[in-house]
This record gives C-alpha cells, structure tokens and sequence, in this order.
C-alpha cells in the first residue's frame, strides 16, 4: 500500500501530458503578446489572466489540489489570498501616497 | 502490507483523516506564499523608481528567460511523471524521472547564474539601483528555493538508486513534488510580473 495521504485519485499519464502541453502554449502566447504592439493596450490584464491559468493548472492537475482533501486547499487558497490582499494593498497605499505627495 | 508499516502509517493519520506530513508541508507552502507575496509587492512599489540605469527594459532578456520558464514547466512535468512512476512500483521510470527533474532544476539555475552574471557585467549590482535591489532579493529567494528542491531531488534519486525509495515511500515522493510545483507556479508570477510587464 501507498502512504498516499487522502486516497485521492491522481490524474492519469495523459492528463499530465495535456497539461503540460496547455502550459507550454500559453507561455508561447504570452511571449507572442509581448512582442506584438496591437496588444499594448491589454498586455497587463491579459498576461495576468494568462499567468492565473497556468498557476491554477499546476496547482490544480500537479499539485493534485483539484482531487485532494478541501483542506488542504483551505492551507493554500487562505494564505494565497493573504498574501493577495498584501500586495494590493501595499499599491494602493504606496501609490495612494504618491499621488498625495505630488497632488497628481 | 507489513504490521509495522501499517502502524507507521496510522501513526501519521489526523483525526481529519488526512496524512499529518503532507497537511504540516501543505501549511508551509501557505506560509512560502505569504513570503513571496511580500517580495513580490515589495518589487511591484518599487517598480519604475530607480533614479540611474541600468532599467528593466534595457536588460531584461525575454526569449531567454522564456526558455527558462519552458525549462522549469517541463520540469514539472517530470516530476508528477517520476511520482506516478512510484506509486504503481516502476522505479526505473521513478528513478529516471526524478533525475530528469533534478537535471532541469540545475539547467534553471545555470540560467540564473549565467543571468545574474551577465547583469552585473552591465553594471546592475544590488545596490545599483531600486530595480537591482528587488529584482535580485526576488529572484535570488526564488533560486535559492530551486536549489533545496534540486538537493531534496537529488537525495530521493540516490536513495532509489540504494533500494531505498519504493511505493511504500510514494508520500515522500509527493510532498517533494509539492515543493518543486509551488517553486514553479512562484516562477510563472515572477515571469509575469517581473519580465513581461515592464
């Protein structure tokens, strides 16, 4: 017997293999955008988005997080979501200063 | 099964039902997030404030950091390939896949190291500037962290290649892999926020 710890199904070969090739495709397109000047205007939101799916995946498929016990999605997604809440809110504060300071 | 086994294997149940190792290694990773998120928005105020050069866009070398990610994805790859190897007992295939992964992990760090090398040639030290100081403090955690996960590859290898590391070690070989997963998805938002979005 496995010391598998929840008894949680993993994805098969293929699945990963799926991935794996998804991950590499939005890495090309997101090189791909940076580099094409039509795409200037949403390059930050949509290299955010593309880089929110590749982080899901992995976390989901790899990590095993999607099958695995809710709680231990519960020790990720809390702090993840912390420490989201840490880095807007360390901008709004920085740049909120900013704009005080300057009266821009 | 063996009686000791099983009782070794009880012994680290919770009351939850769930493995108390891999919910001890799952509330670290929770703890890395709250590290990087701070080195991450640490980068982010900063970003766009350095008083002298060199500045992101004129070091910043996109295709070969790309190569770097594509290095580190398929590193990932590797490794749930060696974890599903050890879990049905294929340890030529667990062994070559952990090895794939630890040689992955060293091409990511010689790329690192040929990075840094390469900007401190053009004049970007740590303290050079605001965009010195983050970016090497972040990345330089990032591949510090890459290196413990090539060392912890490296150790489980050697202990397949002694007999060491079976199936009834599959744990093991999982939380490693949810060490190397978390080191990559840390690299897909440094990638993003660091070399992408100037």
């Amino acid at each position: 017997m496995s010391e598998h710890g929840a008894g949680a199904a993993h994805p098969t070969t293929g699945t990963y293999l799926r991935i794996a090739a998804i991950l590499v495709m939005i890495t090309l397109i997101e090189v791909g955008v940076f580099y094409v000047p039509a795409f200037q205007s949403v390059l930050v939101p949509l290299l955010l988005v593309l880089s929110a799916v590749k982080f899901t995946l992995v976390v989901m498929f790899y990590m095993h997080l999607k099958s695995d016990n809710r709680f231990f999605a519960f020790l990720f997604g809390g702090p993840l979501l912390l420490a989201l809440v840490v880095i807007v809110s360390l901008l709004l504060i920085f740049y909120g200063a900013v704009r005080l300071r300057t009266g821009m | 099964m063996t009686h000791g086994s099983a009782h070794a294997h009880e012994a680290h149940r919770t009351s939850m039902g769930v493995d108390s190792r891999k919910m001890a290694f799952w509330a670290f990773i929770g703890s890395e997030c709250l590290l990087f998120g701070s080195l991450i928005a640490t980068y982010l105020v900063y970003k766009g404030r350095s008083l002298v050069g060199p500045y992101p866009h004129e070091i910043l070398n996109i295709p070969f950091t790309s190569f770097s990610t594509f290095d580190l994805l398929m590193s990932s790859l590797a490794m749930v390939l060696a974890l599903a190897a050890v879990q049905r007992g294929d340890m030529k295939q667990g062994k070559l896949w952990l090895l794939v992964t630890a040689l992955l992990g060293l091409v990511f760090l010689g790329g690192q190291f040929w990075e840094f090398s390469h900007f401190v040639h053009e004049g970007l030290g740590l303290t050079t500037n605001l965009f010195g100081s983050t970016f090497y403090v972040l990345t330089g955690t990032h591949g510090a962290h890459v290196t413990v996960g090539v060392i912890w590859l490296l150790t489980l290898w050697i202990q397949a290649l002694r007999g060491k590391l079976g199936p009834q070690q599959a744990l093991t070989v999982e939380i490693t892999g949810l060490y190397w997963h978390f080191v990559d998805v840390v690299w897909i938002v440094i990638f993003t926020v660091v070399y992408l979005i100037q």
